[in-house]
């Protein structure tokens, strides 16, 4: 049994992890740039961040097996400050001609505010002249059926083909919408405040199998890397198929991030 | 989107037997957390707009009406219009919404969730 956890934090999770993710079936993972727990003092503290998720976490995950790809950008909660997120985003071209870059992410909004959504055009922007795949996060709680039409409405003013765009952290109010609008959608199964491995079950049973995945977005916070092979384990023992099951935890993945000439399995 | 109807592969005796013992957990854990704010003296500030937002959620898991997630979810989402300039000096999320009070005694969140 094979997966793919498209989202998730290595940089914050240990070597342990890796290789139970590794003896779970765990054959790639994708890592967005996001926000570190604390603002960086710098533009340089995320040049190295950029350097750790293009050099350094390829090679850890290398030792287990898997394939480690990432998205570069400046997270919503500090591009709430646009003199220095314009400064950041300006470092991330360069860092694009690395050979494990899929696109930019994870975008979009954390408090619904102006200054984030200035920043939010801009990194569409670079996603659309770079001809990047996008990663989009939204709002935890109820911020997030504001944030994801705010998000929805900006993509859409650009002209990237929304089924070269993931909006993630969907949940059951916001599922129907994103997908609707052409998107794809990402579940993410965390322990507390978010969907849980049942309710995504649920989400598969209600609106189907296409254009939808599922991803830990493990991180430092409560979070769980093996949250993906639970989500299958709860959908096996619902008597879903082992072909539905690797669809949207193996297929579904793979068909969306091939999209990015940079993603390769083998 | 329509929503796809008897697309769980279990039946409904099966989905009883699977979670009933899991759900009824949880059920006790929100009576408890009920139980617990009654033996809380009040604040001075009256009833907590969450502890409102979470009585007026509970009234949807006894509606026999499809959908209860996304309309609870729904009915805890921010539906204001206004964008402020900066988050600076913004108080973290909450996860509900101050619930408005209408004409019939009914609560909404001031907003169409549609
Ligand atoms: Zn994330």
């Amino acid at each position: 049994m094979k997966y793919i956890d498209p989202h998730i934090h290595m940089v914050s999770r240990t070597t342990d992890d890796y290789q139970r993710m590794a003896q779970s079936g765990c054959i790639a993972v994708t890592e967005p740039a996001f926000w570190a727990g604390f603002d960086r003092s710098s533009p340089q503290g995320f040049a190295d961040y950029f350097r750790q998720l293009t050099e350094y976490e390829p090679r850890r995950a290398a030792l287990f097996g898997i394939r480690h790809f990432t998205w570069l950008c400046i997270n919503p909660k500090e591009a709430d400050d646009p003199g220095f997120a314009r400064e950041v985003v300006s470092l991330i071209p360069s860092f694009l001609q690395s050979p494990t870059v899929l696109g930019i992410g994870e975008i979009g909004l954390n408090k619904n505010t102006r200054n984030e959504r200035i920043i939010l055009e801009e990194q569409i922007a670079l996603a659309e002249k770079h001809n990047q795949l996008v990663l989009v996060h939204t709002p935890h709680l109820e911020d997030k059926l504001k944030g994801t039409r705010l998000i929805m409405d900006s993509l859409r003013a650009s002209n990237i083909d929304p089924g070269r765009i993931l909006i993630d952290h969907v949940e059951e109010h916001t599922v129907g919408e994103v997908l609707d609008r052409g998107f794809w959608a990402g579940m993410t199964l965390y322990p507390d405040t978010k969907m849980t491995p049942q309710r995504a079950a649920d989400v598969i049973e209600m609106y189907g199998s296409e254009r939808i995945w599922m991803n830990s977005a493990g991180d430092w916070g409560c979070s769980d890397p093996l949250a993906v092979p639970k989500a299958r384990l709860e959908m096996s023992r619902r008597g879903h198929s082992q072909a539905l099951i690797d669809r949207v935890t193996l297929d579904n993945p793979t068909t969306f991030l091939s999209q990015s000439p940079n993603f390769r399995l083998e | 989107m329509s929503i796809a109807s008897y697309t769980c592969p279990q039946n409904r005796e099966q989905v009883v037997a699977t979670y009933f013992l899991e759900h009824r957990a949880k059920l006790l854990d929100i009576a408890a957390f009920l139980d617990r704010l009654d033996r809380a003296p009040p604040s001075s500030a009256g009833a907590d707009f969450r502890e409102v937002a979470l009585q007026q959620a509970i009234r949807i898991l006894t509606d026999a009406k499809p959908q209860r997630v996304a309309r609870i979810l729904s009915l805890l989402s921010d539906y204001s219009p206004e964008l402020p300039q900066s988050a600076h000096g913004m108080k973290g999320a909450s996860g509900a919404v101050r619930l408005v009070s209408e004409p019939d005694g009914i609560l909404s969140t001031g907003g169409t969730p549609s």
